[in-house]
């Protein structure tokens, strides 16, 4: 036990094998609690319907099928919009919306890093300021401004106020502060220009910021419901399909648990694939006074 | 009377005129320093005109329509302070969602904050491989989307939902309870899911920041007397890592105000009794079901300021942590 929780061979000061357990005991308790509902989401994918009705209920599956991914297509193959809609305007909104903030918000987040020019310091405080509220705040006025603009019940309603989220910029901008001012200006005496230090310098360097800014972006959009902006049927996502299958009760169980397997994994798998540069991006994200 | 008035016209006359002197110049000024770092404008600008139409100007739309009667079909009428006067004092059912809103704010924001703290430094310790599965098993429900309707069918109020199964079974309970049809266990059940997912950005930064913290401190505060791991973490693990604790302050107390998704979801909406109600669910219910604009801006008014104020007095406290 002890052995095992060391640092690759550092010598451990201030430790004793004694608190180590019962801390360690700690983490493996919440370990489980945080868990078991997924493994439970991910069992429930694959039970039979008899499985997921038997009493008492049993987390792990025993006779695991397939069955409820067919179902799902053959379900929604019966419904107004067939099921890969919903797919197509959830990976389409999903992919729009990240390339586009990840794109916008290293354009901004490189300037406000690396230069001092007029209006640089107010507009960061701005952005930081608004890290300290949630966009339900801002969400009526922005209901009119996308009905003014015409693109209430379009992809534009999700995709374009998500290009502007401002942790991303606040991530990426402290990550770029990193960049020693050096490279940058010898690039400049080669003759580069802004754009060209920004595009192949700058962007090539954050590369574990963009990681960052994805998997953020990713999950929020990937988790959008269209909110209010989308009643059109075949614009809805399949987070909303998602909501349809589980009000639709207790036949349908296992497809609900299936969509909602396929909705989750994808996030995940990208979080595992993208971890230590995250992490990497995070180490910077502290507020500097 | 007419002397009285005559001054301040001279002295704004005077205060023009000494303004106009300087006025080109500094206006001049400002057009050479845009000029000179106009591809530094040019760069943040499609970010900027989409943060402030989306972020910055709907806040300040937002205390506008609040003095005003809209329904968003008729233009707005001049209301001054009568919604706000109707949100506190005859409104019973946003002073229930205030009270819950604090609720869940006094008890997730805190728990989470030090939940994301302690299970990073915990899992900080740990060999590279173990703790990038722990930082999964942690991290994972947060952006597992809308998983969390997993605890809706944990929790079913029949005898298969796997909670009512368990304790009936164990012999707790004889017959299942109805968890999301008694308030005095929604508010519990919700508060269990919001922690569930609590652990996000701030717990990724937090993991990021203790392992940026310089182990030599470690030694040298063997040397200087630090005897335990407690003493370890008070004068030199939270120091060195104040940057990142503010930081993830703000996420999470950002975070707890917002609770909505999670309790339209479990309990319902509106829930029974409205013990699940928040101000987020009141500004949904108004907004995008009664149209009552003006109201509804109230409401958002007042959660941006419950946000704000919150956050910049925890700022303030967390800058003096030390010193």
């Amino acid at each position: 036990m002890r052995i095992s929780l060391r640092f690759g061979g550092q010598k451990r000061i201030n430790r004793s094998w004694q608190v180590d357990f019962l801390l360690f005991l700690l983490l493996g308790l919440f370990g489980a609690f945080m868990v078991i509902p997924l493994i439970y989401a991910i069992n429930n994918a694959f039970k039979p319907l008899d499985e997921l009705f038997l009493f008492p209920p049993k987390i792990f599956v025993r006779n695991p099928t397939l069955n409820n991914f067919p179902d799902l297509f053959h379900l929604m193959a019966k419904s107004w919009v067939p099921f890969s809609r919903y797919i197509f305007n959830t990976v389409f909104i999903t992919l729009a919306g990240t390339i586009g903030h990840v794109l916008l918000a290293s354009a901004a987040a490189y300037p406000l890093a690396k230069y001092k020019f007029r209006g640089s310091k107010v507009l960061f405080s701005i952005v930081v300021l608004s890290l300290m509220f949630s966009p339900q705040v801002t969400a009526i006025p922005n209901y009119m401004t996308m009905s003014w603009l015409g693109w209430i019940d379009t992809y534009w309603a999700i995709i374009v106020p998500a290009f502007a989220f401002p942790l991303g910029l606040y991530l990426m901008k402290q990550f770029i502060e990193q960049i020693p001012m050096a490279l940058l200006e010898s690039a400049k005496i080669d003759g580069a220009n802004e754009y060209r230090v920004f595009w192949s310098i700058v962007m090539p360097l954050v590369k574990p910021a963009w990681f960052t800014l994805i998997i953020l972006l990713f999950q929020m959009l990937w988790a959008s419901d269209g909110g209010s902006f989308i009643y059109s049927e075949e614009l809805k996502t399949m987070h909303f399909a998602m909501g349809q299958i589980i009000q639709g009760g207790i036949a349908r169980a296992g497809v609900a648990a299936a969509v909602a397997l396929l909705l989750m994994i994808v996030p995940v798998v990208m979080f595992i694939i993208t971890q230590s540069q995250i992490i990497q991006t995070m180490a910077s994200s502290g507020i500097k006074e | 009377m007419q002397q009285t008035d005559a001054l301040p016209a001279q002295v704004k006359g005077r205060s023009q005129q000494t303004a106009a002197q300087p006025k080109p110049g500094l206006f001049r000024r400002i057009m050479t320093d845009v000029k000179r770092d106009k591809h530094l404008y040019v760069l943040i600008g499609p970010y900027m005109i989409l943060f402030f139409l989306f972020t910055v100007v709907p806040v300040a739309l937002s205390i506008l329509i609040s003095l005003t009667y809209f329904n968003m079909l008729e233009f707005p009428r001049w209301a001054g302070w009568n919604n706000y006067m109707r949100l506190f004092l005859d409104d019973d059912i946003f002073i229930i969602a205030l009270k819950n809103t604090f609720i869940f704010a006094v008890i997730t924001g805190p728990i989470s904050y030090i939940a994301c703290f302690l299970f990073a430094w915990l899992i900080n310790e740990l060999r590279p491989k173990a703790r990038a599965i722990m930082t999964l098993v942690f991290y994972a429900p947060s952006i597992s989307g809308n998983i969390y309707f997993i605890w809706q069918i944990m929790f079913s109020g029949d005898a298969y939902g796997i909670v009512n199964g368990f304790l009936m079974r164990t012999g707790f309970i004889s017959e299942p309870i109805l968890w999301f049809q008694n308030p005095k266990y929604t508010l519990m059940i919700i508060i269990i899911v919001q922690l569930w997912l609590s652990l996000g950005t701030s717990f990724l930064a937090f993991i990021a920041g203790l392992q940026t913290v310089d182990r030599t401190l470690f030694e040298a505060g063997a040397v200087d007397g630090i005897r335990n791991r407690w003493q370890e973490l008070w004068y030199i693990t939270l120091p060195s890592m104040r940057p990142q604790l503010m930081f993830g302050a703000v996420i999470q107390i950002t975070a707890s105000f917002a609770v909505a998704d999670v309790a339209m979801n479990l309990a319902g909406f509106p829930s029974v009794q409205y013990s699940a109600h928040t101000v987020v669910t009141h500004l949904i219910d108004y907004g995008t079901i009664r149209f009552e604009m003006g109201y509804a801006s109230a409401i958002a008014t007042v959660l941006f300021m419950i946000m704000l104020g919150s956050n910049l007095i925890i700022q303030k406290l967390l800058r003096k942590v030390g010193d």
